[in-house]
């Protein structure tokens, strides 16, 4: 007997299978975010934007309006669409290069303004579009197209230091920075009514409890709402099932710890 | 509703960024994004006193790009959204408008041109005329309104508007420094008692109903998997564009019937050409003025059959051949000569253009 896949009643039913690579962790997200739609009943509410790279993929994924711009630019675009119609539910979802690197200025400034949105940022630790090059997410000791010699560490992740000696500039940590801590940062500056959490694609009912968190916290108008995603990229990574689970279950999570950093109001949080 | 701000028709006197925000007012926009970037900076501090007083919004943004991007926002969310920004926040503002004219957004921007290359002056120059026809990888589909007065920036502010939300294709209104920090009078007038329809806005995202049940999803995109995907996409807006541009298309032309010589020049720098030429008629010199008022789409038509009964076109502009070549390109195959006064960031003076005239006459040009 064929057993129909469960969707979230907004998911496009044309537009599957979805066009991620087999694997990848986009569509548990985009799950997650789907459930969580459903559950608060706002299919007719939501504005979705998707930003360049792996996420543009999504650019059809549900029934709802979608809009995709470029590299980064999604957070403003929600952003504009939320100040001209505060009535509509923005979702600016991007990843890690978009929203941490090229659109960093972005996502730090809507925090800084408390901006209504809810900004989900997919961290699967590298870019996976161009081809797996370093990214803000990527881990100490990572192997990457532009670490080749790894993102070096003190905490090696990915086996040992390998080829430290021979090329030290291209990958020593003082030169290519740690990895960015999104939620934490977002909450180090945003102020009242915010809500940061990191939820990973490995916990799929606990994050849709922070996406829903995050949208239930857009709607009541209390403030900016962001939710890092740990993800996986089996392509780009080279690794398979049972590596890519392992990395993302327990090496990713002892750099980037999955909870809530900015609790809601209601909950206790700072009002 | 103007909010009774403006009433009537009356004169006014204020300076050139004043006379914009008053436009946007009268033009019944919603809500302007922007960042401040010299000389265009008083358009924000106007807006922001008016749009208190008229129930409009506001954004300040972390930057030009946030400016532009949230603007497309506003208009996806159909309001009548506008930016203006200068000179460097020009070369961020071309990312957004990329999209805006892959999209067809009617997207407005109000540009102020300084000198340049890099951050340069802050005051004066016509060296955006490339940036801001053709800038951004594309094919420059965007309508270009280049101002000359204070009357042209409160009547051409209203119409980029219009435009914009008729033809779906991003509209600049491209002034400069001089323009905007000086004063004149001009007069203000509520557009509706004049005549002038405000043209509907849409709302793009977010309609009522539920997507997929009551209506179809709206899913916009501006990447494309496959070359045929994106030429067609192209080939559909520059066909539409082409179609339309008669429609949009202005230009002012002066003692131009009889004219040997006729002297090309846009934006401010028109106004000193015709003072020019009417200095030059007064001493009996067969002397004819051509402005392009939108410099996309280019007046080339108009343009070229002036210039075919003509010996000497004259460009005039304080760029170093930006007007020029889009000149040369529109008179293809005239055997016209073409003389030039080009100063990067300068302004120019009426003597140096009868200089020049007075030069081309005795070398028996004309």
């Amino acid at each position: 007997m064929m057993v129909k896949p469960l969707m979230p009643k907004c998911w496009r039913k044309e537009s599957k299978p979805h066009k991620f690579c087999p694997g990848c962790g986009h569509g548990l997200a985009l799950k997650a975010l789907g459930m969580a739609i459903d559950e608060l009943g706002i299919q007719d509410k939501v504005v979705f934007g998707c930003d360049m790279g792996c996420s543009l993929k999504a650019w059809d994924f549900f029934n709802v309006d979608i809009v995709q711009t470029h590299h980064g630019r999604t957070t403003p675009v929600i952003t504009g669409l939320k100040r001209a119609n505060p009535e509509l539910i923005g979702i600016a979802y991007m990843g890690d290069g978009g929203g941490y690197a090229i659109g960093f200025q972005h996502l730090m400034n809507s925090a800084i303004r408390n901006e209504k949105i809810v900004a989900i940022i997919i961290n699967n630790t590298n870019y996976g579009m161009t081809g797996g090059q370093l990214a803000p997410g990527t881990l100490p000791g990572q192997e990457t197209e532009t670490s080749p010699y790894k993102r070096k560490g003190d905490t090696p992740l990915f086996g040992a230091n390998f080829g430290a000696e021979e090329c030290p500039q291209l990958w020593d940590i003082n030169e290519t920075g740690y990895p960015i801590q999104g939620p934490e940062m977002v909450t180090a500056i945003a102020k009242q009514g915010a809500y940061a959490a990191r939820g990973t694609v490995a916990n799929v009912r606990q994050l849709k409890d922070f996406i829903k968190k995050a949208l239930r916290n857009q709607m009541d108008g209390n403030g900016f709402s962001f939710v890092e995603v740990l993800s996986t990229c089996p392509t780009n990574w080279r690794t398979d099932a049972k590596a890519t689970l392992k990395y993302l279950e327990e090496d990713m999570t002892k750099y980037f710890k999955v909870r809530e950093f900015k609790i809601l109001a209601s909950e206790g949080g700072q009002q | 509703m103007c909010l009774n701000l403006i009433e009537g028709e009356k004169k006014a006197f204020m300076n050139g960024n004043e006379v914009i925000a008053w436009a946007a007012i009268a033009a019944q926009a919603d809500i302007m994004y922007g960042y401040p970037m010299t000389p265009q900076n008083e358009i924000m501090h106007y807006w922001t006193r008016l749009a208190s007083k008229a129930g409009k919004r506001f954004l300040q943004t972390e930057d030009e790009l946030s400016a532009g991007f949230t603007t497309i926002g506003g208009v996806l969310a159909g309001k009548r959204a506008f930016t203006s920004t200068a000179g460097p926040g020009n070369t961020l503002m071309q990312e957004p408008v990329s999209m805006a004219e892959m999209m067809r957004l009617p997207m407005v921007i109000v540009m102020q041109q300084r000198g340049g290359p890099s951050t340069a002056t802050a005051n004066y120059s016509q060296q955006e005329l490339n940036l801001t026809c053709y800038g951004g990888k594309g094919e420059g589909l965007r309508i270009v309104y280049s101002t000359a007065t204070h009357q042209d920036l409160f009547d051409y502010t209203i119409k980029a508007f219009n435009t914009a939300w008729k033809y779906r294709f991003p509209t600049f209104v491209l002034g400069d420094g001089y323009q905007v920090n000086m004063r004149e009078s001009f007069v203000m007038y509520d557009p509706q008692a004049r005549g002038i329809d405000t043209v509907p806005t849409e709302q793009i995202l977010g309609k009522q109903g539920v997507p997929g049940a009551d209506r179809a999803p709206v899913h916009l995109r501006n990447a494309y998997n496959t070359e045929e995907e994106l030429y067609n996409v192209i080939m559909a807006n520059a066909e539409e564009f082409d179609k339309i541009a008669h429609e949009i298309t202005e230009y002012d032309e002066q003692y131009i019937e009889d004219a040997e010589i006729i002297i090309v020049a846009h934006g401010v720098v028109s106004r000193t050409a015709l003072e020019a030429v009417l200095e030059l008629r007064s001493k009996g010199h067969k002397v004819g003025y051509f402005r392009p008022i939108t410099l996309r789409p280019f007046p080339s038509k108009q343009l070229y059959n002036r210039a075919i009964k003509a010996k000497t076109l004259l460009v005039v502009e304080s760029a170093l051949g930006q007007l020029a070549r889009t000149v040369k390109d529109a008179i293809y195959g005239c055997n016209t000569s073409i003389e030039t006064i080009a100063k990067p960031g300068m302004g120019i003076i009426s003597e140096e253009i009868i200089e020049k005239v007075d030069i081309i006459i005795k070398g028996g040009l004309a």
